[in-house]
């Protein structure tokens, strides 16, 4: 197959317009049977996508360059990192509008097309090669989002759409300005050049301040995470599954593919905010999940913590860390978009998002209650699932640098166990003390294919993780050369040699070893 | 021959003038022929335009009338873009005046004798010549706010225009004189070389006098106090004008004066255009807040868009010139497209609406024109992807570009409490439950043109990128 010639990236960005604009056009039916339609053809790309990506192959792969707009680079292209968030977005998209099938009968050619350029957009992120291009695609997302959350979203929609967009927009300006400063020193947008081009050391503090102030709010980092309960609280099912689900990643994406490779000192300089401000948010927004009555905002509150356990990971300038933070960010992505639906099946039912007003629905909705229990456990990172995964890799190469925060991060995966595990007891378990919810029916069909394959995946990324962590592998190696000058030395202080590695590279040879057998 | 050479070079001005000339004696002749006089009018701009663009395929760079006037590619460029602008209001009057009771033939003559002075206003390279442009453009100016004479808003407005303009153009010709007392000539030329060197306080005074005279034909802040009652006072398609055209042109003759007369002192003008430029943009974004009435709030939003569009001045740089031109193009796209759709918001009862009120829950009962809006507003706004993003991306990278980092974050960060209210109207049209007092629209001709203009802010524009980033820059190097 030569995937090469075919512009893959670009027909996978094509595909949702071109169905949005139809969707503005015709009967709500015939709306959502064509976003369902463009979402499957681009998960079917996806997967090509996926399966030509060739992990030792070039760094950049699938690449495209046009010069249509001038200064903007029409530059497209992926590494590992990117595929496998491209990935997690165009899986999540059909499973959103499969969410919104029933719940939304307003408008909704409308909102299918809102939905689509949304898809659009997210693709657009994180196949961007130019820097110009990437903050469009960035920032552009905010309008659709602001809609979504706008028309279709609960009782103060308004007051958090309106946070939702000025919190973001604020944070991006800035950065905004230290692109354009960046393109005047580097002489060009090209972002694979940029990686490689060394800034100033002082420069490199203002800029990877900007930077931070837009990915910071977008991760979100505690101060700057009001925002998100808000939106999520507002937002529709399925705006709630891409928000958690893939927007935030945009923030981890943005981390890791600027803040890191590009300013290396100043990253290594602002560990301890960095540190500082994870290590906070995993025990203050863990503590704030404990006391929620609204589920949507207990799991958004989790989403915080979690993002935080990424954001050390990702600062930790070595291999496991890293690795471990994407993979956090897939099994998030995964598994708190799951949650959110689980969340719209009973709400769909019971048109209420307060916790008290459930209990016991494990009689009445078993099979409910079992992908419940999974997307649960994998949230707490039970081994066996996603979660584990990525929260254990993180939390070990994060022992090599701060064995303080990895203490205090660890907190965090108690904390989870207790707050998650007190929603499910709440929903799930003990009487029936409601009638009304004790007469909900169990999961049909159509939520049944939402939600299975979610687990599947989540299930699957646990017990072999190979799979996702073999296209990212040589990326996060190259990142960490990359920063590897900047490197801080750590408090762990180990008497033998660097042990996280050591079984790790034998369980690699290993892996290469099948992998060589078979062929 | 000296005569004819320089007539040869002012040959757009010499058709608009027979044009109007002899349109005034048909309207005077056929009142009723408001329409035929437009669609005339019309032609005698695209005319014009012929005549600009053949200049500019040549690219003369020639001087007439004794240095009085230039014709270089700034100057065309600038005055194809007044004739656009001047044309499209021309096209979307008729009918709105017509069911206010309004039109009249005297309309498109007044606009054509505007074009005339707007167009010796971006080719003046004296004192003088630039205050005749200015003077004959504001005099149409005041007519055409008070064009609706039974309407009492619009007296006001042209009353209210025309005591404010005169002050503004008082202290215009005071800076005038002081430059001349001090420099010993009107020229811009002589001013510059009289400039090098050593600058008194006599020259500065009257520097300063002038840009204030200036910032009042922009509206800029602090001299922007006229510009929401005019623009809501004056009738729609006026506003309309008044938003485009002679912003196209104030701009165009604030940057020659600016760069030709001052350029070799950068230090004395440039805080008076960075103070001038983020006082505009704030107070541009803040007093749009809170506004009621639709058209005060696009006052607003002209105030803080000549705000962005003076921080490209404030560079000096040709980078910045050309930034300011492509801002410029992109803002009267929008700014245009704006109040068509304002133009559209005609009530069931028949008569015009413009309050927030009027349009609320417009995406349900109108959505073309609502999204049309929308995008208009996202545009102004500055998100990507909608073409208003790249105007204010060339202008702070030209700010980045010429050391100015400072004036950049801030003016930045303050275009965020702009995307406010810009924000405020996608909310009422799109969140609020339906007032639904807006008729369906009966009005081809701005439905075309809305469209047409809401393409060209979509991501389409996008396209155009290389072509206009062509063209400013040709334009910016003619006064370098």
């Amino acid at each position: 197959m030569n995937a090469a010639d075919i512009p893959v990236l670009s027909i996978m960005l094509a595909i949702p317009v071109v169905a949005a604009a139809f969707c503005l056009f015709v009967r709500a039916e015939q709306a959502r049977v064509i976003a369902l339609v463009a979402t499957l053809a681009n998960l079917a790309l996806g997967v090509v996508l996926w399966l030509s990506y060739d992990p030792a192959g070039a760094q950049w792969q699938f690449t495209e360059a046009a010069t249509l707009f001038g200064p903007i680079g029409w530059r497209l292209g992926i590494d590992g990192i990117s595929l496998t968030l491209i990935m997690l977005s165009v899986f999540l998209m059909p499973i959103c509008i499969g969410a919104s099938w029933t719940s939304i009968q307003k408008r909704v050619g409308e909102y299918m097309a809102a939905f689509l350029l949304m898809e659009t957009l997210m693709i657009g992120v994180f196949a961007a090669q130019d820097l110009l291009l990437f903050y469009i695609f960035f920032e552009a997302g905010l309008i659709p989002m602001y809609l979504i959350i706008g028309i279709w979203g609960g009782q103060d929609r308004i007051y958090a759409s309106y946070k939702f967009f000025l919190y973001t927009l604020l944070g991006s300006l800035v950065m905004l300005i230290a692109m354009l400063w960046m393109i005047q020193f580097a002489g060009t947008a090209d972002i694979p050049t940029l990686l490689n081009t060394d800034f100033p050391v002082e420069a490199q503090k203002w800029l990877w301040f900007a930077f931070f102030a837009s990915f910071a709010v977008k991760m979100p980092m505690w101060p700057v995470h009001t925002w998100l309960p808000d939106a999520h609280v507002q937002a529709p099912t399925a705006g709630s599954v891409i928000l958690a689900g893939v927007l935030l990643k945009m923030g981890g994406y943005g981390f890791l593919r600027f803040s890191l490779p590009m300013f290396p000192e100043a990253s290594a300089d602002f560990i301890p905010l960095v540190f500082g401000l994870s290590m906070v948010a995993v025990v203050y927004t863990s503590l704030v999940a404990l006391v929620q009555q609204d589920m949507k905002k207990l799991i958004a509150y989790s989403s915080v913590a979690h993002m935080a356990i990424v954001t050390i990971g990702l600062f930790t300038f070595n291999q496991q860390g890293i690795e471990g933070a994407i993979i956090v960010m897939l099994s998030h992505g995964l598994v708190s978009g799951a949650l959110f639906l689980c969340v719209g099946v009973i709400y769909d039912r019971l048109h209420t998002r307060d916790i008290s007003r459930y209990g016991g629905l494990s009689i009445n909705m078993p099979k409910y209650a079992l992908l419940f229990m999974l997307f649960t456990m994998a949230s707490v990172g039970l081994p066996g699932t996603s979660g584990f995964v990525g929260e254990f890799l993180s939390l070990a190469g994060a022992y090599k640098v701060s064995t303080w925060a990895t203490l205090i991060a660890t907190t965090g995966i108690i904390l989870g166990a207790g707050y998650m595990l007190y929603l499910y007891r709440r929903i799930a378990f003990g009487p029936q003390v409601n009638a009304d919810a004790a007469a909900m029916s169990d999961v049909n069909g159509r939520e049944m294919w939402l939600l299975a394959p979610i687990a599947v995946v989540v299930l699957w990324m646990g017990v072999y993780p190979e799979t996702f962590l073999a296209p990212i592998r040589r990326d996060v190696a190259t990142i960490v050369a990359r920063v590897e000058r900047a490197a801080p030395a750590g408090d762990s202080k180990l008497k033998l040699e660097d042990p996280t590695t050591a079984p790790y590279r034998v369980v690699h040879g290993l892996k290469k070893n099948m992998a060589e057998g078979s062929h | 021959m000296e005569l004819n050479a320089s007539l040869s070079l002012v040959r757009p001005e010499l058709i608009l003038s027979f044009s109007a000339l002899a349109l005034l004696l048909l309207a005077a002749w056929r009142e009723q022929a408001g329409r035929l006089i437009s669609i005339l009018s019309v032609g005698a701009l695209v005319a014009a335009a012929a005549f600009v663009f053949a200049f500019m395929a040549k690219g003369t760079d020639a001087s007439a009338f004794d240095g009085l006037l230039v014709n270089d590619a700034f100057g065309n460029f600038a005055k194809i873009l007044v004739y656009i602008a001047a044309a499209i209001s021309l096209i979307i009057a008729p009918r709105f005046l017509e069911k206010m009771g309004a039109m009249r033939a005297e309309y498109p003559v007044l606009i054509l004798l505007s074009c005339i002075g707007m167009g010796v206003m971006v080719s003046a390279t004296d004192l003088i010549s630039l205050y005749i442009g200015l003077e004959l453009q504001s005099l149409s100016a005041y007519v055409l706010a008070s064009f609706a004479r039974s309407d009492g808003r619009s007296a006001e407005a042209g009353l209210k225009y025309f005591v404010l303009g005169a002050l503004a153009s008082g202290m215009l010709l005071y800076g005038a004189s002081l430059v001349y007392g001090f420099a010993g000539s009107t020229s811009f030329s002589a001013i510059g070389t009289a400039m090098n060197g050593e600058v008194g306080l006599g020259l500065i005074f009257g520097i300063v006098f002038i840009l204030s005279g200036l910032a009042f034909k922009i509206s800029a802040a602090p001299f922007h106090m006229w510009t929401p009652d005019v623009y809501e006072g004056a009738p729609t398609p006026v506003t309309a004008f008044f938003a485009s055209a002679p912003k196209v042109a104030a701009i165009a003759l604030t940057i020659r004066i600016v760069l030709e007369a001052f350029g070799s002192q950068i230090f004395v003008w440039q805080q008076i255009i960075i103070a001038v430029a983020l006082m505009s943009i704030i107070i541009g974004a803040v007093g749009a807040i809170g506004q009621q009435n639709l058209k005060r709030l696009m006052a607003y939003s002209s105030i803080n868009n000549v705000g962005f569009i003076l921080i490209g001045l404030a560079t000096g740089t040709e980078q910045g010139i050309a930034a300011m031109l492509v801002y410029l193009t992109i803002y009267v796209a929008m700014t245009l497209g704006s109040f068509v759709c304002l133009m559209q918001l005609k009530g069931k009862d028949g008569g015009y609406r413009e309050e927030f009120a009027d349009i609320s829950g417009l995406s349900k009962t109108r959505p073309a024109l609502a999204a049309a809006f929308a995008i208009f507003m996202f545009s102004l706004a500055g998100i990507p992807p909608l073409f208003g993003f790249w105007g204010k991306l060339v202008v702070f990278n030209a700010a980045v570009a010429a050391g100015l980092l400072p004036l950049a974050v801030i003016g930045i960060a303050a275009s965020a409490i702009g995307a406010f209210y810009y924000l405020k109207v996608v909310k009422v049209m799109y969140f609020d439950d339906a007032a639904d007092v807006i008729a369906q629209s009966d009005d081809k001709v701005l439905v075309w043109i809305g469209g047409l203009l809401a393409a060209a802010n979509s991501p389409l524009g996008y396209f155009a990128i290389p072509a206009l980033g062509v063209w400013t820059a040709y334009a910016a190097r003619a006064l370098f």
